[in-house]
C-alpha cells in the first residue's frame, strides 16, 4: 500500500465509504492494531503517512510563517516599510556597488541578494521583498479570512435548509442558486467595484472601501454556495437516520440536534472543502487585485502586485515573476495538501471548487 | 417532457430575473457613491451635479431606475459615464472575438484533457502518472493572468527580439475577415494560456471517472465475454466516463464566454466582451461592468436550462426525480 500514499488522485482500490464516520480499514491498518481506533485517529494517521501531502503542507505553513514574519524582516534586515518610497537619489550597494535605486532611464535595480532589496525594487522604489512578505500576509489574511466566513454561513445554510426542509430550504436554495447563476469572476468584479467606491455600511458595522475587510466579504460571498449546496444534500439524508431519530424521540429540540447530532457529522465535509475553499479565495483574491477590484493600493498583496508587475514587465520582468511564483507554490502547497486530507478521510469523495 | 421543459424554462426566466436584480441593486443601492458627483468632474457646482443627477434619471424612484436600466440594456441606450458610447454596441464589437477566444480553447482543453486524462488513469500509480497528475496540479494552481502575462513577454515579445521574426505575436487581436492566418496566429498563445486551467481539472475528473468505472460490473462482463482490452477501454470504459465530462464542458464554456476570459482578454488585449468591463473597473464607469455582469449571468443562466432539457431528453430518470420532488 505504500505507492497508495502517495497517489494524488482518488485511489481506485480504495476502501468502500458509506457515509458518516464509518471507515473501512486497510490491510496495513489492520495489522497495526487501529482496528477500533477512532476515524478522526485513523485518518490523521494516513495523512501523516503520506508524504506529498505532509511535505506541501509543511510548505504551506513556511510560506505562512514567512509571510507573518514580514514585520521583523522589513525592521531588522531590509530596514524598510512596505510603502516606504526612497528619494529619487537614494543609493544602495548592488554587487559591492553604489548604485540608484531607480536609474536614470526610470528602471528600478534588480535584486540585490542581500538584506536590503533582497528582490530588487518596484517601480517606485520599494523593497519589492519587503511588499512581497507584506503582500502575501495580505493575500493569505484575505483567503483563510474568506474562506472562514464562507464556512461559517455555509454550514448554518446548508444544515438549515437541510435539517428544516420546506420553506426554509427553498428560500435558502433560491438565494444560493441566484448567486450561482453568476460566474464567480463576474461577482466578484460587481461585488468589488461597487463597495470598493464607497465602503459598506451594515447597521453599526461600516467598511472603507479601501478595507480589507472588502475583499474578504466579496470572496467569501461568492464561494458559499460551493459549501451550502453539499452539506444540504448530506444533511436531507443524515436527518432520517436512526440517531437522529432516536434524539428527537428524546424530546431534544431542532436547534440541540443540529448542533450535537448533524453538525459532527458533516464536520468532515468542511474539513475536506476548506483547505481548497483557502486555495480559491487566495486565487480570486489575485485575479480581483489584478483587475483593480481587489485590495487597493498602497496595500501590498500578490495580485496587485504581479498587476505593477505586468506593467512593467519589459524593464523588470523579476516584478511580476516573484509574487506570481510565491502565489502559485502557496496554493498547489494547499491543492496537495487538500486532495491528501480528502484521500485520509474519505478515499472516494469528490470534491471540486470551479475557480 | 413538454411539461418539464415548461418548468424548466418558468425556473429559468425566474433566475434571470432574480439575478438582474441583484446586479442592480448591487450596483444602484450599494452604497457607490453618488455618480453624478463623479461624473461632473473635478468642482461642480450643486446645479451641475443636479443637472447630471436629472438627465441620468438618478432622482427617479428605484423600480423607474430598474425599469429604465433594463430598457436601456437591451434597447441599446445604455451609456457609458466616461465615454458616452452605447455599451450595447461595444459588447457586440467585442462578442466575435470573446466566441474566438472560449470556442478554441474549449476545443484545446477538451482534446488535451481527454488525452491526458486517459492516458494517466491507463498508468496509474506509474512515475509518468506521478509526474503528469503534479502538472495538472500545477496547472489548476497558476492564475491564468499571471501565465498569461509571462507567456505573452517570454514567448511573444523576448522571443521574437531573439529571433527576429514574430513566432508569437506580442498581444492583440485580427479580424479573421482581414487574415484568417494572422487570426489564428494572435489567437495561439491566449488559447493555450485560456486551456491550461482547465486541462488540469479535466484531466483529473476524467482519471477518477475512467478509473472508478473500470471497477463496474459492466466491464468486468465486457472483459469476461473476451473483448480485447482496446475495445474494452473505448467502447466501454470512455464512453461512460465522458459523460459528466461532456456536461462540466457545456458549463464551463458558457462561464468562459458569460466573463470567464476576462483575465485572458486583458493579458493579452483581445479587445473582448471581458476587456470592456475589466477596462471600465479602473474609471469607476459602473453601466459597462452591470451589463457584462448581467448578460454574463442570463448567459450561464441560459445555458445551464439548455444542458438541463438536454440531458432530460437523454435520460428519462432526471425528468422524474424533477417532478416527484
Amino acid at each position: 500500500m505504500a505507492a497508495r500514499d502517495q497517489t494524488l488522485g482518488p485511489d481506485p482500490g480504495g476502501s468502500e465509504f458509506s457515509g458518516g464516520l464509518e471507515v473501512e480499514l486497510t490491510a496495513d491498518e489492520r495489522k497495526a492494531g487501529l482496528a477500533g481506533a477512532g476515524p478522526y485517529r485513523l485518518a490523521a494517521r494516513r495523512l501523516r503517512r503520506n508524504r506529498t501531502a505532509m511535505a506541501f503542507g509543511i510548505l504551506f505553513l513556511i510560506l505562512v510563517l514567512a509571510c507573518i514574519a514580514a514585520p521583523l524582516w522589513a525592521k531588522h534586515v531590509a530596514h524598510r516599510e512596505f510603502d516606504d518610497i526612497p528619494g529619487s537619489s537614494e543609493m544602495v550597494t548592488k554587487g559591492g556597488e553604489e548604485v540608484l535605486i531607480i536609474d536614470l532611464s526610470g528602471v528600478p535595480i534588480g535584486p540585490t541578494w542581500h538584506g536590503e532589496y533582497f528582490l530588487g525594487a518596484d517601480g517606485s522604489g520599494r523593497d519589492a521583498a519587503v511588499r512581497l512578505l507584506y503582500g502575501g500576509r495580505n493575500s493569505l489574511i484575505i483567503g483563510i479570512g474568506a474562506a472562514l466566513i464562507t464556512t461559517f454561513f455555509g454550514l448554518v445554510f446548508g444544515v438549515a435548509a437541510g435539517y428544516f426542509r420546506g420553506w426554509t430550504d427553498s428560500a435558502i436554495s433560491r438565494l444560493l442558486d441566484i448567486i450561482w447563476a453568476f460566474p464567480v469572476i463576474l461577482l466578484g468584479i460587481a461585488l468589488g467595484t461597487a463597495l470598493a467606491l464607497g465602503g459598506l455600511k451594515l447597521g453599526p458595522l461600516e467598511v472603507s472601501g479601501s478595507s480589507l475587510l472588502i475583499p474578504i466579504l466579496v470572496i467569501s460571498v461568492v464561494y458559499i454556495p460551493y459549501l451550502a449546496r453539499p452539506i444540504r444534500g448530506e444533511v436531507l439524508a443524515l436527518r432520517e437516520k436512526e440517531f437522529v431519530e432516536a434524539a428527537r424521540a428524546q424530546g431534544q429540540g431542532s436547534l440541540r440536534i443540529m448542533f450535537s447530532e448533524i453538525l459532527p457529522n458533516v464536520i468532515t465535509t468542511v474539513i475536506v472543502f476548506f483547505p481548497l475553499l483557502v486555495a480559491n479565495a487566495v486565487l480570486l483574491e489575485a485575479a480581483l487585485s489584478f483587475l483593480g477590484a481587489g485590495v487597493q493600493a498602497p496595500e501590498p498583496s500578490w495580485g496587485t502586485m504581479i498587476n505593477d508587475g505586468v506593467d512593467r514587465v519589459v524593464s523588470a520582468p523579476h516584478l511580476a515573476v516573484v509574487p506570481g511564483v510565491m502565489l502559485v507554490l502557496t496554493v498547489l502547497a494547499l491543492n496537495i495538501f487538500g486532495d491528501g486530507v480528502r484521500d485520509a478521510l474519505d478515499p472516494r469523495a469528490k470534491v471540486k471548487i470551479d475557480a | 417532457m413538454t411539461r418539464f421543459i415548461f418548468r424548466r424554462l418558468v425556473a429559468m426566466v425566474i433566475v434571470l430575473f432574480a439575478v438582474s436584480l441583484v446586479t442592480f441593486f448591487i450596483f444602484q443601492v450599494l452604497p457607490g457613491g453618488d455618480p453624478a458627483v463623479r461624473m461632473a468632474g473635478k468642482q461642480p457646482t450643486e446645479t451641475q451635479i443636479e443637472a447630471i443627477r436629472e438627465e441620468w434619471g438618478f432622482n427617479d424612484s428605484l423600480p423607474t431606475q430598474y425599469l429604465t436600466t433594463m430598457q436601456n440594456l437591451f434597447s441599446g441606450d445604455m451609456k457609458s459615464y466616461t465615454t458616452q458610447l452605447s455599451v450595447t454596441e461595444e459588447i457586440w464589437h467585442g462578442l466575435p472575438r470573446t466566441l474566438a477566444l472560449a470556442i478554441g480553447a474549449a476545443i484545446l482543453w477538451m482534446a488535451f484533457g481527454v488525452a491526458l486524462g486517459l492516458y494517466t488513469a491507463m498508468r496509474a500509480g506509474h512515475v509518468s502518472d506521478r509526474l503528469l497528475t503534479v502538472l495538472a496540479l500545477i496547472g489548476i494552481s497558476m492564475p491564468v493572468f499571471w501565465i498569461g502575462a509571462l507567456m505573452n513577454h517570454y514567448l511573444g515579445y523576448e522571443l521574437s527580439n531573439t529571433l527576429g521574426f514574430e513566432l508569437f505575436p506580442n498581444g492583440g487581436y485580427v479580424e479573421f475577415t482581414e487574415s484568417p492566418f494572422e487570426w489564428a496566429h494572435h489567437l495561439i498563445l491566449p488559447w493555450i494560456a485560456l486551456s491550461i486551467l482547465f486541462i488540469g481539472v479535466y484531466s483529473r475528473v476524467l482519471r477518477s471517472n475512467v478509473l472508478e468505472t473500470m471497477n463496474e460490473d459492466f466491464v468486468r462482463t465486457a472483459r469476461a465475454k473476451g473483448l480485447s482490452e482496446r475495445q474494452v477501454l473505448i467502447k466501454h470504459v470512455l464512453r461512460n466516463s465522458l459523460i459528466p465530462v461532456v456536461t462540466l464542458w457545456g458549463l464551463d464554456f458558457a462561464v468562459v464566454i458569460g466573463g470567464g476570459a476576462i483575465l485572458t482578454e486583458s493579458v493579452f488585449n483581445l479587445q473582448g466582451v471581458g476587456q470592456y468591463a475589466a477596462d471600465s473597473i479602473g474609471q469607476l464607469d459602473v453601466p459597462p461592468i452591470l451589463a457584462v455582469t448581467m448578460f454574463g449571468a442570463f448567459f450561464v443562466v441560459f445555458f445551464n436550462a439548455i444542458v438541463d432539457i438536454v440531458y432530460a431528453v437523454l435520460d428519462p430518470r432526471i425528468r422524474l426525480e424533477e417532478s416527484a420532488a
